[in-house]
């Protein structure tokens, strides 16, 4: 059963990729899709990277209790952890719930209400017009987001730990400047890549084969939420045991 | 003009359509009837590629639409206009930019020409000025109008009609059945609806395909469907109380 949806999921990116009917009109979607996954995602993705990353800087404080260990390491650790795996990893399980959802029961509803048939009709590639746009969407704004959630995560643990008196500024800015690999930065793009990917085409697949009504919609969606987070999760050993 | 020819379709082994033939002829609107579950709207989907028949042709003017690849049904189907049941109106979108829609896929007229276009659409359905409205602003009837007027905004050489009147009070209905009859003689459309509304039989039914249990069982006109002593067509047709009085007067 899993097998089969596996084939019709990449039967399904195959005709996602079709040549577009109308190059202009595709622009125009996903102009309008980026704006909705990145300038529509940032409020939260802020919101969220700043508190991770002032939550991790009280707890690798509390946990670093040796005097042995400098307290630079704070802003270190805080560092890699928040470009390594927080910023990509939870950011990409909440916008799979978010954008996941929404693609899922956006398609989902077009499918129940014969959209998707009357597109289909009319000689459009539905695929192509509705995934293509939310899948190129998904690979460049999720790595923006990424980005942006970095630099919070890293902010949000300078606040934390200059609030808290956990850690002193200099002593964390001396953290997060020392010993600094860019490569990190790389495998991190390359998470949000592959996670931009699974947001948007896993819930766009279960949206798209919905049959029945508002019920299997819903459940569609809740299926979609479910499965991008698993697979989020098995991506993110994958490309970590692969890049580094 | 449409032909199907020995149409089977199942669907996990459940047999929906046994081997179902009839010719639709362009400029007469063609009804197929049917009770619920008989396969009337299998039949339309299969005609238009929503389904592929387990076995069957469907010739568009002799085109035989079945084997034909993706690129080469993606030309046919510009020349097919839809009215779905529930209209199928993009909610996103504005009345104009629904006509507009395919006009902007497949046409490079002008922003002027393709409003032109919707305006002559809209206005041939009755409901000029219109354009700005969204999709949940609009009654049932004025969605079926703006989806006839989205099937038609190409000039489709064929127009499928499922269920036009399903929703909507009688008054509306006949509006509806005029406005598909008048398009199809003013355009010349191989026009074919799927309906199990007696008026829209009785009104617009040039040709009438009766199917049951995924079978033909009988095929003419409106004018000839009260005369057969075909049982299940009668009890199909003469199922109300008020058709059955009307029966004597035919």
């Amino acid at each position: 059963m899993n097998f089969t949806n596996f084939g019709r999921y990449i039967l399904l990116l195959k005709s996602v990729f079709r040549k577009p009917e109308k190059l202009k009109i595709y622009l125009k979607e996903i102009a309008k899709q980026m704006d909705y996954v990145g300038v529509g995602s940032l409020g939260l993705i802020a919101i969220i990277s700043t508190f991770i990353g002032a939550v991790m800087t009280l707890q690798i404080a509390f946990q670093l209790v040796s005097d042995f260990i400098p307290k630079t390491i704070i802003g270190s650790v805080n560092r890699d952890s928040s470009i390594l795996e927080l910023s990509p990893t939870i950011s990409a399980i909440v916008l799979a719930g978010k954008i996941g959802s929404a693609i899922s029961s956006e398609i989902g509803s077009m499918r129940v209400t014969e959209q998707i048939d009357a597109l289909e009709i009319m000689g459009i590639n539905a695929p192509g017009y509705l995934i293509l746009p939310k899948i190129i969407s998904g690979i460049t704004m999720v790595p923006m987001l990424v980005i942006i959630s970095m630099f919070l995560s890293i902010t949000g643990g300078y606040l934390g730990g200059s609030l808290s008196g956990a850690v002193t500024p200099a002593e964390y800015m001396q953290g997060i400047t020392t010993d600094f690999n860019p490569y990190t930065i790389t495998v991190a793009l390359v998470k949000a890549f592959v996670f931009g990917f699974i947001i948007t085409s896993v819930p766009a697949y279960e949206g798209f084969y919905v049959r029945g009504g508002a019920l299997e919609v819903s459940q569609a969606s809740t299926r979609a939420v479910v499965i991008s987070c698993i697979s989020i999760l098995v991506c993110d050993y994958l490309v970590t045991q692969l890049l580094l | 003009m449409i032909e199907v020819k020995d149409i089977y379709k199942s669907f996990s082994g459940n047999e929906v359509l046994k081997g179902i033939s009839g010719k639709f002829e362009e400029g007469v609107t063609n009804l197929i009837i049917g009770g619920s579950g008989s396969g009337k709207t299998t039949l339309l989907k299969c005609m238009v590629g929503l389904h592929q028949p387990d076995s069957g042709s469907v010739l568009y003017d002799g085109r035989d639409f079945t084997p034909m690849t993706y690129e080469q049904r993606i030309e046919v189907r510009k020349e097919i206009g839809m009215l779905f049941q529930g209209s199928a109106l993009f909610d996103s979108m504005t009345v104009q930019d629904n006509i507009m829609f395919p006009l902007n896929m497949f046409t490079d007229q002008t922003r002027k020409e393709k409003i032109e276009r919707v305006n002559f659409c809209l206005e041939r359905v009755n409901l000029a000025g219109k354009n700005d409205l969204f999709p949940a602003e609009l009654s049932g009837g004025m969605k079926k109008r703006v989806g006839i007027a989205r099937a038609i905004s190409m000039n489709p050489k064929y127009l499928f009609c499922d269920e036009p009147n399903s929703g909507l009070d009688p008054k509306t209905s006949i509006v509806i059945d005029e406005l598909i009859q008048e398009l199809t003689e003013e355009f010349k459309t191989t026009t074919i609806v799927v309906t199990h509304d007696m008026n829209s039989v009785m009104g617009i039914g040039d040709y009438i395909l009766f199917l049951h249990e995924g079978k033909k069982f009988w095929e003419g006109s409106n004018k000839e469907i009260a005369h057969t002593d075909i049982k299940e067509l009668n009890d199909f047709v003469f199922a109300s109380r008020f058709m059955k009085a009307a029966k004597d007067k035919f």
